[in-house]
């Protein structure tokens, strides 16, 4: 696997940082070179939270980057904050629960993508599992871990949580499977549509 | 000494919590530390691991504290260490400064942040000449500039030997990148790797009946006459040059055919290995040197390299504007190669910037 | 020539010591001298010198020592005492160092309880540096930098080291004032400061009022009767926090 570079953005409170941290072990388990880096300012709850996130066979260099492949805002001001990251080669994500404006998405991208997660959570599962469809999505538009070993890296972070409350396992487990399917027949349906 | 880590093993984790782990297998018995970010989890891990092995930590009031509370437990002979950044790093000086006075082995951690100022609590490479030679001294201190979080690891325990065997502050000069991300390591208790760590001994409170096994110990960092103190920054100056043999540390990285130089330090030194090897596939004969050490510096190892490659260039490039480029100006000077910079106070600087400015200078 | 008796723990090959004539920190350093040697820790006290006046103390006594920065000596024993518990660790401090530039090391030092003995010498100005403005300058009292007297009204009022102190610290912190000319009653709380921290009973402050011709620009008498008159007016003598019970020998 060439490096794969992923940014993943939303309000503090979203979970972000949370799902780059287990995806980030999930591929170190797979034994692929990782390297996750929170962006962390002063403030500690407010303001937009972005994970930088990269992945790869080989050994990775800088820990930042400027342009991400695959980029996920889950707020409006997460889109306009991560925009700077996008360029020609970059998948741009965003909630469908809302339209961003036309001046805070990124002038150049491959493709822009509106995933319906946040509705997803709040009608079919649970809002809390939120960010574990939006960990499955992302799992679904890079293949950066597979399946299994994101299950397990979950199942290693939650574990006590599981323990105290053996649905919550379910819960997640099925955010985590909705979330890699929604993407993957958004990807689908993009092909199609720009065919 | 007491086994830590146990099994050498694998691990994925902060660079913060890496120091932590470092310390404790070192053998460190106290951290003394006041909070700021990007070091803060340096303390959180410590707090949480050190007390199932019996070592302290005491929060002060200020980093001026936690320099000096540290000054008093290794005269005290203990194995003592700080972590800080920023405009910690800038109160800190003046206990390093008696560290470097009294020739202290104290250990310090800094995590640097953008600056001047509060600047950012993100990222910088702009503490350099305040690590390396901050203080109203000559900057007699061994300063380490880490890239991955095995160097962290390596390098903390590193430091403790470094400072107990010289006697001379050291520091493992890191940045905000590196405290805060997140990579795969092998953590060891150094005698697995043959690692042989200084026992620390005291140097007041050394027992025995005063007067009559031995005189008191005294120790002053001021003096009545300037023959005096002339006397003893000069020894100090002798030793450090003695030890520098010892201790200096580089890495170069395809130099020997190299057109052009590119010197980088600290997690720039990622990106600028990483450039070279692009600009080897477009056809550009790029060479990597990097000092490990900045203080002491690896000067007659670069004079050497650049004398024996002849390239028709030199970049220098880092997280600031002009720090490490000012070192290595010192090391050079009367070498007559031109020198390209790429400076980018506070920001983070990646392969793709060196490799664009290499091409437009070649 | 018959020679005043020295105490034990002095120690011999820097004397005569360094201060000016008619300075109270000889007097002080009796007092702790003589403590030291009637509690039997010659061997295992640390002393810690604060810069100002006090640094010319530093190879003072037949006990370890360490000579720090201007208003660092309180850290640094506190970096000691709690890696060498078994060790008696004193700082010995100016009210520069004491209340200006290390006031917030003696704050928390005292919040936390720690437990060292601090002996602060109050001489109302900045000897070693020429006779500057203190916190401790009393209203109205030149000096180099109130070369018209202490004006409260812009500069405040004299600092009350132990008052403040008692009302940060444990019950069983120790904290008293004394002064160099009542001999008896000064050894008695130095060695009460010494005590309590030797009984593990936590911080321990002494402040001692002194005496500083040389900046005062005063004779003898004018000397005495600034100290005994004007200082002891403004700072009350006696124990403000004693373990020990108040006035027990």
């Amino acid at each position: 696997m060439s490096l794969v570079r992923i940014a993943l953005a939303g309000e503090g409170g979203q979970g972000v940082q949370a799902i780059a941290e287990i995806l980030a072990e999930a591929a170190y388990h797979e034994g692929k070179q990782t390297i996750y880096i929170p962006n962390f300012g002063i403030e500690q709850r407010g303001g937009v939270s972005i994970a930088f996130l990269q992945v790869s066979d080989q050994k990775i260099g800088a820990p930042k980057f400027y342009k991400a492949d695959v980029i996920i805002a889950l707020s409006e001001r997460a889109v306009a904050r991560t925009a700077m990251y996008s360029d020609e080669n970059t998948l741009f994500v965003h909630d469908s629960g809302f339209d961003p404006s036309p001046e805070d998405l990124p002038p150049v991208s491959k493709q822009v993508l509106g995933l319906p997660a946040i509705e997803i959570a709040n009608t079919k599962l649970h809002t809390k599992v939120f960010n574990i469809i939006i960990m499955g999505a992302v799992i679904g538009l890079t293949n950066v871990v597979t399946f299994e070993s994101a299950r397990e890296a979950l199942e290693h972070k939650l574990a006590s949580k599981f323990e105290n409350d053996p649905r919550l396992r379910e819960l997640n487990m099925q955010a985590l499977e909705i979330g890699k399917k929604m993407a993957e027949e958004s990807l689908w349906e993009g092909v199609e549509h720009n065919a | 000494m007491e086994k830590i880590i146990g099994e050498t093993k694998k691990a994925f984790i902060t660079g913060n919590e890496a120091v932590a782990w470092a310390a404790l297998a070192a053998g460190a018995d106290s951290m003394f530390g006041y909070p700021i970010t990007p070091q803060n989890e340096v303390m959180h891990y410590w707090t949480r691991i050190s007390p199932q092995y019996s070592r302290s930590f005491l929060q002060t009031e200020d980093e001026i504290s936690a320099g000096f509370t540290v000054c008093g437990a290794v005269q005290s002979g203990k194995k003592s260490f700080t972590a800080t950044a920023g405009p910690g790093n800038v109160l800190m000086q003046e206990p390093f400064g008696m560290a470097e006075a009294m020739r202290l082995p104290l250990v310090a951690i800094i995590q640097q942040r953008g600056g001047p100022s509060s600047g950012t609590v993100i990222y910088s490479q702009q503490e350099v000449t305040l690590t390396a030679y901050g203080g109203n001294g000559e900057g007699h201190r061994i300063v380490y500039s880490t890239s991955t979080h095995q160097e962290i690891y390596d390098y903390t325990i590193k430091a403790f030997n470094t400072a107990w065997k010289y006697r001379f502050p050291v520091f493992v000069l890191g940045d905000g990148y590196q405290a805060k991300m997140r990579e795969p390591l092998e953590m060891y208790d150094p005698e697995d790797k043959g690692i042989e760590m200084i026992t620390p001994y005291p140097l007041i409170g050394l027992g025995g009946k005063i007067g009559v096994d031995r005189e008191p110990a005294h120790f002053c960092n001021i003096y009545s006459m300037e023959e005096e103190l002339y006397d003893v920054v000069m020894q100090f100056e002798q030793d450090y040059e003695a030890m520098s043999r010892d201790v200096i540390e580089y890495r170069e990285f395809f130099c020997e055919d190299a057109d052009i130089i590119i010197l980088a330090h600290g997690v720039v030194s990622r990106a600028a290995e990483d450039a070279v090897l692009i600009l080897r596939d477009m056809g550009i004969k790029a060479g990597f040197f990097r000092p490990i050490t900045l203080r002491p510096f690896p000067g007659q190892q670069l004079r050497d390299m650049l004398s024996q490659v002849k390239p028709q260039k030199i970049l220098v490039a880092e997280s600031a504007m002009g720090q490490f480029a000012k070192l290595v100006k010192n090391e050079i000077y009367g070498e007559n190669i031109p020198l390209e910079t790429l400076f980018k106070p506070g920001m983070g600087i990646i392969d793709h910037d060196i490799v664009e400015k290499v091409r437009s200078i070649f | 020539m018959l020679l005043p008796a020295m105490p034990k723990s002095w120690y011999l090959p820097t004397k005569p010591h360094k201060f000016c004539p008619g300075c109270g920190h000889g007097i002080v350093l009796k007092a702790l001298g003589e403590a030291v040697d009637e509690l039997n820790i010659q061997d295992k006290t640390i002393f810690g010198f604060d810069i100002g006046c006090s640094l010319l103390a530093w190879d003072f006594f037949g006990c370890d020592s360490v000579q720090t920065h201007h208003g660092r000596t309180t850290p640094v024993m506190v970096g000691i005492k709690r890696s060498r518990p078994e060790l008696i660790c004193v700082g010995y401090m100016g009210d520069g160092g004491g209340y200006s530039i290390g006031s917030q090391h003696l704050l928390n030092a005292a919040v936390r309880d720690e437990n060292i003995t601090l002996v602060l010498v109050n001489n109302t100005n900045y000897g070693m540096t020429g006779g500057q403005m203190a916190p401790t300058t009393l209203p109205g009292q030149k000096t180099e930098t109130s070369p018209f007297g202490r004006d409260p009204e812009t500069t405040g009022y004299p600092t009350k080291g132990p008052e403040f102190i008692a009302a940060i610290t444990s019950d069983s912190a120790y904290v008293a004032r004394a002064t160099v000319s009542k001999y008896k009653q000064l050894k008695r709380y130095t060695k009460n400061a010494l005590r309590n921290q030797m009984e593990n009973k936590g911080f321990s402050f002494l402040e001692v009022l002194s005496t500083c011709p040389t900046n005062w620009k005063t004779n003898a008498q004018q000397t005495w009767n600034f100290l005994e008159e004007e200082m002891e007016s403004t700072f009350r003598l006696g124990e403000l926090k004693t373990p020990f019970g108040k006035g027990v020998k």
